[in-house]
């Protein structure tokens, strides 16, 4: 409760949150706001925003409507960010338990492994995976999971690394209690907090690397992304420049809103950790 | 000579990582559909099955991977990254050309990032929580969350359309032949808004770092000592806070590095500038996997020899480090 207090306490935190809940209702009112496939024909093409009525946000070169690909778009950026920090959190805490618990030489392969992805250029392997597994809502998604988890991992080996000689740990393992029992039911809730903050750097990351990917045209151009959009708008730039203005905007907003709760949860959980 | 030897052990620590990757991603590339013989033949428009068997052959594509995998290695040894198909040349040339934008724009974004983001880290922590610091603080926040190829498609509406000020793309102005000092000007003024582009979300995390290290800094001993020596404040931050708060700052240089060389694939395809990362982007279009596995390989290689000018760089600013091993 002193927590919540605490987060509510600081206006950048309760930007953070109003700005997501935002994101998230156009994400769940798009299939009633605009029932239609976002990605169909509606009008005719480069309508200026403001201009007609119909189309609040105008249209792009191809005459779809911006408004219903910006709303249909949240969906999209919550979901590949959403599942991809999952599929990050989840490798990087298994990979950081077992070798924060275990040390030794499990903990120097996997930290070399570790290394390696940190050593190349996320956004390369990234390119790597697209050009081998191709670009499909579900393998881009699982490529930004899986160039995701260092980070997460490093974190969670760190905080294991400290608590795994706690007094509560050794009491554990003098009752016999095995190495999994100890790692899911006794260290790893106390391990969990800080990496769940983390999680807000990850997805943001998330959004922003698929929605780079999209621009390129590699993300799967049978969905409305916001990526896509701005792509799109880069044919038009010159005089149209909407149409790529308008989805940066969302993903701007939405990232920020991601970090700023991602912050605001982190100084509202460690307060003694908060800069004055 | 000690820090030498000390950032020289690390530099030896990563070839077993530069190993580890270029294994993975020779594997992970044999799952690709299509190989090198697959591009060669549809850029010849096709051919017979008995002229694929024979250029296979020729490229020893018709071993085993693990075959495969320790020719690749021998030939990487000497420095051979094999054929591309798609350029006509081998990978190491083609890698080459393209290597010196991709270093011009990252120092020069580097750069741009690291002084302002000193600069604008040290005035915020100066004012902290005043409306310097707040503005500061808020406008970093939101050069985080914007993506930087819309900031670049935005940064050539504004400049390069409207104001017509600086080009919208391209490392330099063919139609002109200019040499000398015209032709760096020329370059520069090229180079001026893709830097700012990918400087920009590396600008928002120094200066973030460098407010928090300069909050923890001032409040240590030695600057109260210097306070009461009588030591007017400009001098307090430049010659006693500064350098011991610059050490996080460059730590980071290391840990971004392979973020930055990630940003430029964007930045480049963005300004349509002829380097690396573009490379990379168009290697993966036109599916030539053995340029893709080149990059991949002097990306690394890159990375890890940021690394090891960072190291060398951090023993210089803080002697302790090197004094310790």
């Amino acid at each position: 409760m002193d927590a919540l207090k605490r987060y509510f306490r600081s206006p950048a935190a309760v930007l953070g949150l109003v700005l997501l809940l935002i994101v998230v209702g156009m994400a769940i009112s798009a299939g009633y706001l605009y029932p239609r496939d976002p990605l169909a024909l509606a009008g005719r093409p480069l309508v200026w925003p403001f201009t007609n009525p119909r189309f609040l946000l105008g249209t792009d070169n191809s005459g779809r409507d911006i408004a219903a690909q910006i709303f249909h778009g949240a969906r999209i950026s919550l979901l590949i960010g959403g599942v991809a920090t999952l599929i990050a959190v989840t490798i990087g805490v298994m990979v950081g338990a077992i070798a924060g618990y275990y040390g030794g030489w499990i903990d120097n392969i996997l930290m070399r492994i570790t290394e390696a992805f940190q050593t190349l250029p996320n956004f390369v392997l990234l390119l790597v995976l697209v050009a081998v597994f191709g670009s499909t809502l579900t393998t881009v998604t699982i490529a930004v999971g899986i160039v995701s988890w260092p980070a997460p991992a490093r974190l969670t080996r760190a905080e294991f690394l400290s608590l795994r000689s706690r007094e509560f740990v050794q009491a554990g393992r003098t009752l016999g209690m095995p190495d999994a029992q100890l790692i899911l039911r006794e260290i790893l809730p106390n391990a969990l907090p800080p990496v769940i903050v983390y999680a807000g750097v990850v997805m943001a990351v998330a959004i922003l690397l698929e929605s780079a990917l999209a621009f390129l045209r590699l993300s799967d151009a049978n969905v409305a992304s916001w990526g896509n959009l701005i792509g799109l708008g880069r044919d038009v730039l010159r005089v149209q420049w909407y149409v790529s203005a308008i989805p940066g905007v969302a993903i701007l907003i939405t990232v920020l809103a991601v970090s700023l709760v991602g912050q605001g949860l982190n100084d509202a959980l460690n307060p003694r950790l908060k800069q004055r | 000579m000690r820090i030498l030897s000390l950032a020289g052990r690390r530099l030896a620590a990563s070839i077993p990582t530069l190993v580890l990757i270029l294994v993975g991603v020779f594997l992970l590339l044999q799952l690709a559909p299509g190989d090198t013989v697959d591009a060669m033949m549809a850029q010849m428009g096709g051919g017979d099955a008995a002229t694929a068997r024979e250029l296979r052959r020729f490229y020893g594509l018709d071993l085993s991977i693990p075959m495969q995998l320790a020719n690749y290695l021998w030939r990487l040894v000497r420095l051979d990254l094999g054929f591309s198909a798609i350029y006509g040349k081998p990978v190491a040339t083609v890698i080459l050309e393209r290597l010196p934008p991709t270093l011009l724009l990252m120092t020069s974004a580097l750069s741009f990032a690291f002084f302002f983001g000193l600069v604008f880290g040290v005035i915020a922590a100066r004012g902290v929580n005043r409306w310097p610091d707040t503005l500061i603080s808020t406008v970093g926040l939101i050069f985080y969350a914007t993506p930087s190829f819309w900031f670049g498609l935005m940064a050539i509406v504004v400049f390069s359309i409207y104001l017509q000020w600086l080009p919208a793309g391209g490392f330099e102005d063919i139609g002109a032949i200019r040499t000398g000092i015209w032709r760096v000007l020329d370059i520069a003024s090229h180079l001026i808004l893709p830097s700012l582009t990918l400087g920009l979300i590396f600008l928002a995390i120094y200066l973030r770092i460098m407010r928090a290290s300069m909050l923890e800094v001032l409040n240590l001993d030695f600057v109260r000592t210097a306070r009461a020596k009588g030591l007017d404040e400009t001098r307090i931050i430049t010659r006693h806070v500064l350098r011991n708060a610059l050490l996080p700052m460059v730590t980071l240089i290391g840990l971004q590095a392979g973020t930055m060389l990630g940003g430029s694939v964007v930045v480049e395809t963005v300004f349509s500038l002829p380097g690396l990362g573009r490379l990379a982007y168009e290697s993966v279009v036109q599916r030539d996997l053995n340029t893709l596995l080149g990059i991949v390989f002097v990306s690394a290689l890159l990375v890890i020899l940021v690394n090891f000018v960072t190291d060398l760089l951090y023993a210089r600013l803080d002697p302790r480090i090197a004094a310790e091993s």
